[in-house]
């Protein structure tokens, strides 16, 4: 077996990458279920179909190309989130929410 | 569990020529699985397998159910030999240039999309028609074997646009394969007599009605798609649906039949 190293595959080289989001046939929203490498966003949907949906997972996709996603910086952790750890009164557990409401 | 007898009932030979066909593509194709050039692609030619012979199981069972005597899917899709076979020669045609025989390492992807696109344009025509057969089993598989290949052809199609609209490379290799594959799609128009007799009992589609929009389509997307049409020659025209086989055949049963025939009635 050669120890050499393959260079990359062409097209995870050329093919910039999308994010995939599902919506399945239950849920109201889209939901982040992984990436894939695609020339262009009707050719990632149809890759999509393929990879994400083959076991009826989901009735609707969207591709997104993951250079437009813009993430918090995983560094900013502790300013970013931290400081709500200890104000449980942001949540609204304190009310009793009337059966009438329903889901919320 | 029973299964009502329809009132038309197409006959067993022509429900074996639908069955053949998907087989046996379904088999070529299931050749990719881990060795698709990207890994969605991997995926989807094995999705795009499973469908067709899932088709194949549809149209076996009810074969087999109308010959009885013991026959199964599994007895037809397993233990008949190349002259018993129905599928056009286009379908058991290896993934490769002409006169690669064998060769695995040979495998063109470019041959498999133009394949997979001249048979899916065909597939789309004639399962909607036969959507609406006197035989009503039959046009329940032809209703759902059609949402299958409207993906496939949308799938293949995207594939060939791209090819032929894409680099030097891409190009040539998708030319050389349509010029390869597209003399092969005359069968479809010849007549046998399975088909013959699915016409007369009503239940069937007279193939030949359904070549000005096949051309059609298959002109559409080859303009986009950049590609030439060879010219039309008064060559050889290949007559698997009648039983007459390439060499090539043989390999892809040997390979599926196998298992089947080494350990025949084994069960999972």
């Amino acid at each position: 077996m050669s120890t050499q190293q393959q260079p990359a595959a062409p097209a995870l080289k050329e093919w910039p990458l999308w994010e995939v989001f599902v919506r399945s046939k239950q849920g109201l929203e889209h939901k982040h279920c992984g990436s894939l490498h695609a020339s262009d966003a009707q050719h990632a949907l149809q890759m999509a179909r393929d990879v994400y949906t083959r076991r009826q997972e989901g009735v609707s996709i969207w591709v997104v190309p993951s250079a437009a996603i813009a993430a918090s910086d995983p560094g900013d952790k502790g300013e970013f989130f931290d400081p709500s750890a200890d104000k449980i009164y942001r949540h609204p557990t304190f009310y009793q929410i009337p059966d009438e409401v329903g889901h919320m | 569990m029973s299964v009502s007898t329809p009132v038309a009932c197409a006959p067993v030979t022509y429900l074996l020529h639908l069955a053949d066909n998907a087989l046996i593509l379904g088999q070529r194709n299931a050749e990719w699985c881990g060795h698709g050039p990207i890994i969605e692609e991997d995926l989807s030619m094995a999705n795009n397998a499973l469908d067709l012979i899932g088709q194949a199981r549809l149209l076996y069972q009810y074969a087999a159910q109308r010959i009885g005597n013991g026959a199964t899917e599994d007895s037809l899709a397993y233990f008949r030999d190349v002259p018993d076979f129905r599928n056009y020669t286009l379908l058991e045609l290896p993934h490769s240039a002409p006169l690669a025989a064998t060769a695995r390492g040979d495998r063109d992807y470019a041959t498999t999309i133009v394949r997979n696109f001249l048979y899916s344009a065909l597939m789309v025509l004639l399962w909607e028609r036969l959507s609406t057969s006197t035989d009503e089993q039959l046009a329940a598989i032809a209703a759902r074997s059609l949402k299958e290949v409207q993906y496939h052809l949308r799938h293949s199609r995207d594939w060939l646009v791209r090819f032929g609209d894409g680099t030097d490379e891409s190009q040539a290799r998708a030319q050389a394969a349509l010029d390869h594959m597209l003399p092969y799609t005359e069968e479809f128009w010849t007549d046998s007599a399975a088909e013959r007799e699915a016409v007369a009992t009503g239940v069937g589609v007279e193939v030949a009605t359904l070549r000005a929009d096949w051309d059609m389509l298959v002109a559409n997307t080859l303009a986009v798609a950049t590609l030439q049409r060879p010219a039309a020659s008064n060559g050889y025209v290949s007559q698997g649906k009648q039983g007459v086989h390439s060499e090539h055949l043989g390999f892809v049963l040997a390979e599926m039949q196998s298992l089947a025939r080494a350990h025949p009635g084994a069960s999972w």
